[in-house]
């Protein structure tokens, strides 16, 4: 770490406890700069990032034909490449049929259902993941762009009281550690800000690829609460918040994280 | 509250799982045994002949981000011709329950004496690498890790 | 299904010595784990990594439940001719799985 980027660092610090709210968007930081040297480097190489793997099977699905109507993904989309370019920045987005925001997992099985006329892939499953992290790397580099309007709003609200709920034994809620500790340490572990701009990542705890989802129930876990059902609406409300509070932040699917 | 009759089943048959689980883990002798076990591999692989510091570069993040994954590196110093050349690369650790972590076989068709991968480390520890040489001799590097738990766990503490 | 992901430059100088790296997608079971109820889960891991240029054995790898899950080989060899590489992961259940790669040496 140079001179410079220590100080910023520590200046970062001395801000990050200096009072509740919402982080200014000047003090955004991925988790991915909290991490040490050798894990970035993990990332940034395709050739040693492990995610890789479920984004190598998930363009094999892609081209797959699937279900009753016996079609593959790529069958409407073309090439994921430039169909799919964009499309996880803006997830969560409003599904007018349910009336309701979907995130791009649940995206992914309405189409399974609907358009292809097969069943819907489980959540956390490995075809889910492969799917959802091919998607995902199609937009790696672009900003995150969620659009609020009259119908996500109520969603937004939800998501955002989640986040600042306290919750389980330990009764915390998400943003004392992530709005007002982050950059401190909870255990061995720096408290990242919580922006949700890799998923579905390889998580070194993990030894695998998993859903934003998945991470969540840890933080419940982690705080001694109950955490919510697999697919639960409360889930993706705090998912739209959380892509929504990390607007303009740029994708890193499959990013790896500690 | 009454304990249905499976329940009662479940919790005799784990009376008999937990102590064995209980003995391994709360063993006072474990760090003994583990850094027995290590200077028996060492003597494993080099047998009775000295080895030397040098050489050899074994690098390490010195605080991981999490033992599962731990990315490692070796590096030998050797020109790598037929004459003079890298035959066996070992990383040996002192605390994970087994002393071996991964043994590499190459010559001078490797071009450069190296390895990088990732490891798990059970615990704060020293990582050692040690490379045998095409005249016989040992080198070798050792390295220390701290290593900590994860603070957001999937399971929780049971 | 992706089981493994080879890094090769396709193509080198006759002496030069080029970077490989190997991913393999394998859980790397290490048999020391126990589910909720204290069962030990067996072990389950690859074994060896070998790699082969044109026939010839240029690095070979003994994997023990140290390594990592969907482990990383990265090393170097020197490119002598045209030809293919060939990398080979074996473990235990019978896994075993292939993957080649080819190199164009001027």
């Amino acid at each position: 770490m140079s001179l410079r980027t220590a100080l910023l660092f520590a200046a970062s610090l001395l801000c990050a406890g200096a009072g509740a709210g919402d982080i200014p968007p000047s003090e955004r930081r991925s988790g991915y700069d909290l991490m040490s040297r050798e894990t970035r480097a993990i990332q940034d190489d395709d050739a040693t990032n492990p995610g890789m793997l479920w984004v190598l099977d998930g363009e094999a699905l892609w081209s797959r034909k699937a279900g009753a109507a016996d079609r593959a993904c790529a069958a409407c989309h073309g090439d994921a490449r430039t169909s799919m370019k964009g499309v996880a920045a803006r997830h969560p987005t409003f599904d007018a049929a349910l009336g309701r925001p979907v995130n791009l997992e649940q995206r992914i099985n309405i189409c399974r259902i609907e358009r292809q006329k097969a069943p819907a892939l489980a959540l956390e499953s490995r075809e889910l993941l492969a799917l959802t992290a091919y998607v995902g790397r199609q937009s790696r580099g672009l900003p995150i762009n969620i659009a609020i309007d009259a119908r996500t709003q109520p969603f937004l609200d939800a998501g955002r009281k989640t986040f600042h709920r306290r919750q389980g034994q330990l009764n915390l809620a998400c943003a004392q550690c992530h709005d007002d500790n982050w950059g401190r340490r909870l255990a061995g572990s720096v408290i990242p800000q919580a922006h949700p701009t890799g998923y579905p990542l390889y998580r070194l705890e993990w030894q695998g690829l998993g859903s934003l989802e998945r991470r969540l129930r840890n933080c419940l876990i982690g705080i001694r609460a109950e955490p919510y059902a697999y697919g639960a609406p409360e889930f993706v409300d705090l998912e739209l918040f959380l892509m929504w509070r990390a607007n303009g932040m740029k994708i890193e699917t499959p990013a790896v994280r500690p | 509250m009454r304990t249905t009759r499976r329940e009662f089943l479940i919790l005799a048959a784990m009376s008999f799982a937990v102590p064995q689980a209980a003995r391994a883990q709360l063993d006072p002798n474990l760090a003994a045994n583990r850094k027995a076990a290590f200077q028996e591999a060492l003597r494993r692989i080099v047998g009775d002949t000295q080895v030397r510091r040098g050489r050899v570069r074994l690098q390490l993040p010195p605080l991981v981000d999490n033992g599962n994954s731990v990315p490692l590196s070796v590096a030998v110093e050797s020109p790598m011709t037929e004459a003079d050349h890298v035959r066996v690369i070992h990383v040996l650790t002192e605390k994970n329950p087994l002393p071996d972590v991964v043994s590499v076989r190459l010559g001078p068709r490797a071009g450069r004496a190296t390895l990088s991968t990732r490891v798990r480390l059970a615990d704060t520890q020293s990582v050692t690498a040690i490379a045998q040489m095409s005249d016989g001799s040992f080198w070798s590097d050792s390295a220390e890790v701290v290593v900590t738990l994860s603070a957001c766990l999937e399971e929780g503490l049971i | 299904m992706a089981r493994a992901v080879v890094t090769v430059p396709a193509r080198a100088k006759r002496g030069e010595i080029v970077e490989v790296k190997t991913l393999a997608q394998h859980p790397m079971e290490t048999g020391f784990r126990r589910t909720q109820t204290g069962e030990l889960i067996p072990r389950d891991i690859i074994r060896r990594f070998s790699c082969t240029y044109n026939g010839t054995e240029v690095y070979r790898v003994d994997l023990h439940p140290a390594m990592s899950a969907n482990p990383l080989i990265a090393f170097s060899t020197v490119a002598t001719e045209t030809g293919t590489l060939a990398f080979q992961w074996v473990g235990d259940n019978g896994y075993s799985v292939t993957e080649t790669a080819s190199i164009s040496v001027e």
